[in-house]
């Protein structure tokens, strides 16, 4: 193990998604929503990638979602902090839209296409939280 | 690498009146001493050089240039030896002058290990998906390096089997090391003008037959089906354009950055259906003698990979349309197609090449 254990690069916050960062200090995930076509824009963006509206307001979401896909990273080291391997996931939210974050607190072999998932956080080191993901029904 | 290709076609740098670049034809054309008349410094990654035939193409038939050129050269290994470092360590900083780039604030604070790892998503949902099996995509690694072994110029020209592949390091799962393509060193060069002007130049000219291009996003997490590319798109319309279907191809160069990405070609393409791409390659029909041969060249999986591959797609398949392939020769091979992949699975164009034969 090296001296120092690998630490998460923190995300830059581009002005447009201040509002999601800032949520994430009190645990919220939220997304922008589309009023005119009604659906979810992720990453947050100026206009609506669909119609380019500006009518965008923020959400708050369930936190509940899917495993799209993962692959474990062999190469480099774990955000986390933990050892070994570590699963890079997409994850897709139930109000539909995919980010990609990390699925923690379950085993390499538990990890399965489509297993429902649901929010958890780690601390940045601005009081900003990072959303990673876990089995729904806590540790697998 | 440009005079090589203007001697190949009997032209010489005072022909050329049109410059493309992956970078800046500006400043390629400065090098050259070119003042061109057509300019394209478009930018697609490993597909920029399909895009520039497809841009030369119709800017010759525009009538704003008549002789284009193209030209890719990269040292990542020969720069690796030399800073000592053994590689690795890619964070993903934004490309120079591109501004911000999203993937630093939505991709890479998850660890994830690009290229590869982008590559990796898609070909875990696939199998999951379709049942695709580990095996199947060494398999298409396996055919591959058949074909190295008759490249004199390949990097690695001795055959593997399915279990060499499978008993290579895990880099990103399910991608063995063998599932990946090389970092080598470089150089490739396209020459382009009018089929008029071509037929009393040096060499029997390749004929551009069909071209297409689509890009469906640019980051991995943003791709809208983790297991269909945008070359449902490029691919039907360069087929459309050169009035061909999948089974009138003699060869296919598909872009090989990993093995999954030649996998989800041959069904994107219409060569086999969706999902069924791992049954396709298994039983060979990819590799010399088969039905279909694929990377002829070794492809970027054992033949060479600088970064940008898609120069050396159109270099081989124009080689195997003039029969100077040597042992790996396709016979009679009057329709190649090259299909290029740019960004992660981001960027799909389809050229679709013709000899003399493909034209009647």
């Amino acid at each position: 193990m090296s001296a120092t254990p690998p630490r998460r690069m923190e995300p830059p916050v581009i002005p447009v998604a201040e509002p999601f960062w800032a949520a994430t200090r009190e645990r919220r995930l939220v997304v922008q929503w589309c009023l005119e076509c009604d659906r979810p824009v992720f990453y947050p963006r100026e206009n609506c990638p669909l119609c380019l509206s500006t009518n965008l307001e923020w959400r708050d979401c369930s936190g509940e979602g899917s495993l799209y896909s993962f692959t474990v990273n062999h190469l480099s080291g774990n955000p986390t902090g933990a050892e070994g391997p570590f699963p890079v996931a997409i994850v897709e939210l139930a109000e539909g839209f995919r980010m990609m974050s990390n699925v923690v607190n379950c085993p390499l072999e538990h990890l399965e296409v489509d297993m429902a998932l649901r929010v958890t956080w780690e601390e940045l080191s601005d009081g900003r939280n990072y959303p990673l993901f876990e089995p729904a029904g806590g540790t697998a | 690498m440009i005079d090589q290709a203007l001697r190949d076609a009997g032209l010489s740098i005072k022909d050329v009146d049109g410059v493309c670049h992956a970078g800046s034809s500006m400043q390629l054309a400065e090098y050259l001493g070119v003042h061109p008349r057509f300019t394209d410094s478009t930018m697609t990654g490993g597909s920029s050089f399909e895009v520039h035939v497809e841009h030369a193409a119709a800017a010759i038939a525009a009538g704003l240039a008549d002789v284009v050129i193209s030209v890719y050269a990269s040292t990542p290994r020969g720069d690796r030896a030399r800073a000592g470092t053994g590689g690795g360590g890619r964070r993903g900083g934004p490309p120079p002058g591109m501004g911000p780039n999203p993937g630093l604030e939505w991709e890479m604070p998850a660890g994830i290990r690009l290229p590869m790892g982008a590559y990796a998503l898609a070909a875990t949902r696939h199998m999951a998906k379709y049942g695709t099996t580990a095996e199947q995509l060494a398999q298409i690694a396996v055919s591959t390096r058949e074909w190295a072994t008759m490249n004199p110029k390949a990097r690695y020209q001795s055959p593997i089997t399915i279990d060499d592949v499978l008993n290579s390091p895990m880099q990103s799962s399910p991608l063995h090391l063998l599932d990946c393509c090389l970092v080598t060193d470089g150089a490739g060069a396209f020459v382009m003008t009018s089929a008029e002007r071509a037929k009393s130049l040096a060499k029997a000219p390749a004929y551009v037959l069909g071209v297409g291009t689509c890009h469906d996003h640019s980051m991995i997490s943003q791709m809208p089906d983790l297991t269909t590319t945008a070359g449902t798109v490029s691919g039907p319309a360069a087929f459309s354009m050169a009035g061909i279907k999948a089974g009138d191809v003699d060869l296919l160069m598909g872009y090989d950055s990993f093995t999954i990405t030649a996998l989800l070609h041959l069904e994107d393409l219409g060569f086999c259906g969706k999902g069924e791409g791992g049954p396709f390659a298994e039983d060979g029909r990819l590799g010399p003698g088969g039905s279909l041969p694929m990377n002829t060249n070794g492809g970027g999986l054992s033949y060479t990979h600088p970064g940008m591959y898609g120069m050396f797609l159109l270099v081989e398949a124009v080689r195997q349309l003039r029969g100077e392939c040597g042992q790996r020769q396709v016979p009679g091979a009057e329709i190649a197609v090259a299909h290029g992949s740019g960004g992660v699975l981001s960027c799909m164009s389809t050229v679709v090449l013709g000899a003399e034969a493909a034209l009647s």
